[in-house]
């Protein structure tokens, strides 16, 4: 059990290049469910690579637990880390490869067979102790991935995308029991991965990372109704937040936005501003009422209904609709937007207001 | 036409080019042994024949003690087993070396390294026996061997295999607690088991080829290898050539041995690198 601190961590793969991570700053507590999301590229892994000690910060300190880690090896962080492609020892045994940490720490191989029968039980995979990884499924190599990093009872578990291998179905129900066995050990977690699901559904908070910084850190809901960033409200949400181009001027009332967007908003004067609604924030009304548009698209999803409508203007709208009518493609109909839930950014993508009723 | 009687007939085809090839390997080496079992004059009439006439089986004990060649096995054994060990052993350090740390001048090592490669063997003859001869190391074991203890091939050849495994068996290792010794010994080196395999057999035939440097670093008798063993059949006895030959069909068994015993390996290392 420890709480992890990450202090502007940044690192440089190559001298002069760009920075693959760029002073990331997150504080862990004890026990949490963090979940580190991004697009590819952004420096997820070479973050967990660095908490792990497997990879040196070029500037920066890692505490885990209130102790400086950053000059440790791997072996003395007291952490266990599960890898995107597994990385089990191909050569051993399914039981070997549990149990090889123990090993290395020298446990009493007596304890090191009930150890790891005990944990091979609880995964259910007690009969594939004396298999070799090549003779196992994805999903059983990633349960031996995860019984490996068990066994150990580490403070701290890092896992790199554990379940990007899997299929949909048993992706799923691994989510369901990953967040059962953190709720169940208490141990803290560090996730990566690019899933935004597994962002939202695991997590207890969120860091979005976009090129080697960390946007926003925050519990999920709050990351999805608030996002700090334009990029972190474009990156979280399906279908993608709506964006409208406009700006902020003084008189107070009523703003004017692309797509004949006009709402009042509560935000310092820009320039150049952007306006960011979800798909499910934007309603449909008679075209009179709010922007005319006409309906390309009609995508019944079964509960909902996601109807993409060009405005006159030529922007895309797209809205989140309830089971009822729906109207056809071709259709005129109106948007409006729900003003109290939508955001805006400021030129460089910063969220300095919402709509106000 | 069925698509299996185009795969039937490619398949003869490639049948027969094998068979061909391989006949072409095996020709000599039946010549050999043919010859092996002639008598001393048989081999010289004209037109030769292909098998001798009356098998001379003697000719076989008869060779391998006109010249002390158990002591020549023995010198040959010893090279062999330090040459396999030694280059298997330098070239995994080595090529994890060159493979896995991050070390300055790097490049510039493995490059110059590659140019060793380069360099033919006949040119360092006489730079080593002047080294080995100003250590005290002429006509002894220990001069014979050590200069043949690292395989600039054999270190390139796992540098390149180490590099073919990933990274990430060795890092789960470490977060498991390993050191880098335990590493490299648990981990990487049974990994690495088809090139390792390589290495040593071609090492061992190189042992046991090996001719001039043997000549050259030893000087009586009893320091003499097979191969050399052999060739002293001509001049000494004005070419015996069935003699020469069946200690030379004698000298092959160990090669066929360690060929056979390492062949699973062998073949999935040259798969797996690629080379050679
Ligand atoms: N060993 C390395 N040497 C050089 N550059 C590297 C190395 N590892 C990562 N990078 C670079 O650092 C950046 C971040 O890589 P990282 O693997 O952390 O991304 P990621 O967020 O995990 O992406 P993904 O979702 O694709 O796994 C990338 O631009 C990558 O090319
Ligand atoms: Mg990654």
């Amino acid at each position: 059990m420890a709480s992890v601190r990450l202090e502007r961590i940044a690192k440089r793969f190559d001298a002069g290049g760009t920075p693959a991570v760029d002073g990331v700053s997150l504080e862990i507590a004890d026990g949490e469910f963090t979940v580190i999301v991004g697009p590819s590229g952004c420096g997820k892994t070479t973050v967990l690579r660095m908490i792990a000690g497997l990879e040196g910060p070029t500037a920066g300190r890692i505490f885990i637990d209130g102790t400086d880690v950053t000059d440790l090896p791997p072996r003395e962080r007291d952490i266990a880390m599960v890898f995107q492609n597994y990385a089990l020892y191909p050569h051993l045994s399914v039981r070997e490869n549990i149990g090889f940490g123990l090993r290395m720490r020298r446990v009493d191989p007596v304890d090191i067979a009930r150890r790891v029968d005990r944990i091979a039980e609880s995964l259910e995979i007690g009969v594939l102790l004396d298999r070799r990884p090549a003779q196992l499924s994805g999903g059983q190599r990633q349960r031996v991935a995860l019984a490996r990093a068990i066994v150990r009872e580490p403070a701290v578990f890092l896992f790199d995308e554990p379940l990007s291998n899997l299929d949909a179905q048993v992706r799923a129900q691994t989510r369901g029991e990953l967040v059962r066995l953190h709720r169940r050990l208490g141990t803290t977690m560090i996730y990566v991965t690019h899933d935004q699901v597994e962002a939202m559904t695991m997590a207890q908070r969120v860091a979005v990372m976009h090129k080697g910084r960390v946007e926003q850190f925050a519990p999920p809901l709050d990351v999805y109704r608030a996002p700090s960033t334009l990029f972190v409200a474009s990156f979280l949400g399906s279908p993608t937040i709506n964006r409208f181009a406009g700006r902020v001027l003084p008189d107070g009332t009523s703003q004017r936005f692309d797509g004949g967007v006009r709402l009042r908003v509560e935000a310092p004067l820009a320039e150049v501003a952007t306006l960011a609604v979800r798909p499910e924030h934007l309603n449909l009304v008679a075209p009179t009422e709010g922007s005319a548009g006409e309906v390309t698209l009609v995508e019944p999803l079964g509960p909902e209904t996601i109807l993409h409508v060009r405005l006159t203007g030529g922007e895309q709208a797209t809205l989140r609709l309830g089971a009822g009518t729906t109207p056809a493609v071709g259709d005129t109909v109106g948007v409006s937007v729900r003003a109290t839930e939508a955001l805006v950014y400021d030129a460089r993508g910063r969220l300095m207001g919402r709509g106000v009723a | 036409m069925r698509p299996d009687r185009a795969g039937r007939r490619r398949a003869v085809a490639g049948y027969t080019a094998a068979i061909l090839l391989a006949s072409v390997m095996l020709i000599p080496f039946l010549w050999m042994l043919s010859t092996a079992l002639m008598d001393e004059f048989e081999v010289f009439q004209y037109p030769p024949p292909l098998l001798p006439a009356d098998p001379q089986w003697a000719n076989f004990p008869n060779a391998l003690t006109q010249l002390p060649f158990a002591r020549f096995f023995l010198n040959s054994g010893i090279l062999a087993v330090c040459m396999v060990l030694g280059q298997t052993l330098t070239g995994a350090l080595g090529g994890y070396a060159f493979a896995r740390f991050r070390f300055a001048g790097r490049g510039a090592v493995f490059a110059a390294y590659l140019g060793a490669l380069m360099v033919p063997a006949i040119v360092l003859l006489i730079p080593r026996f002047l080294l080995i001869d100003a250590l005290g190391g002429v006509d002894t074991i220990a001069g014979l061997v050590s200069t043949e203890l690292v395989s600039v091939w054999g270190v390139f050849l796992l540098r390149q295999f180490f590099l073919s495994l990933p990274r990430e068996t060795e890092d789960a290792a470490r977060v498991d607690g390993a050191s880098e010794w335990t590493i490299f010994w648990r981990i990487a080196l049974p990994l690495a088991r088809p090139a390792l395999a390589t290495v040593a057999l071609f090492s061992f035939i190189d042992a046991w080829k090996s001719f001039l440097w043997p000549l050259v670093v030893t000087q009586s008798l009893e320091m003499r290898t097979v191969e050399v063993g052999i060739a002293s059949f001509h001049g000494l006895y004005y070419a015996n050539w069935p003699y020469q030959m069946a200690a030379a069909v004698t000298a092959l068994i160990p090669v066929l041995v360690a060929f056979l015993a390492s062949q699973r390996f062998f073949t999935r290392g040259i798969q797996l690198t690629g080379i050679r």
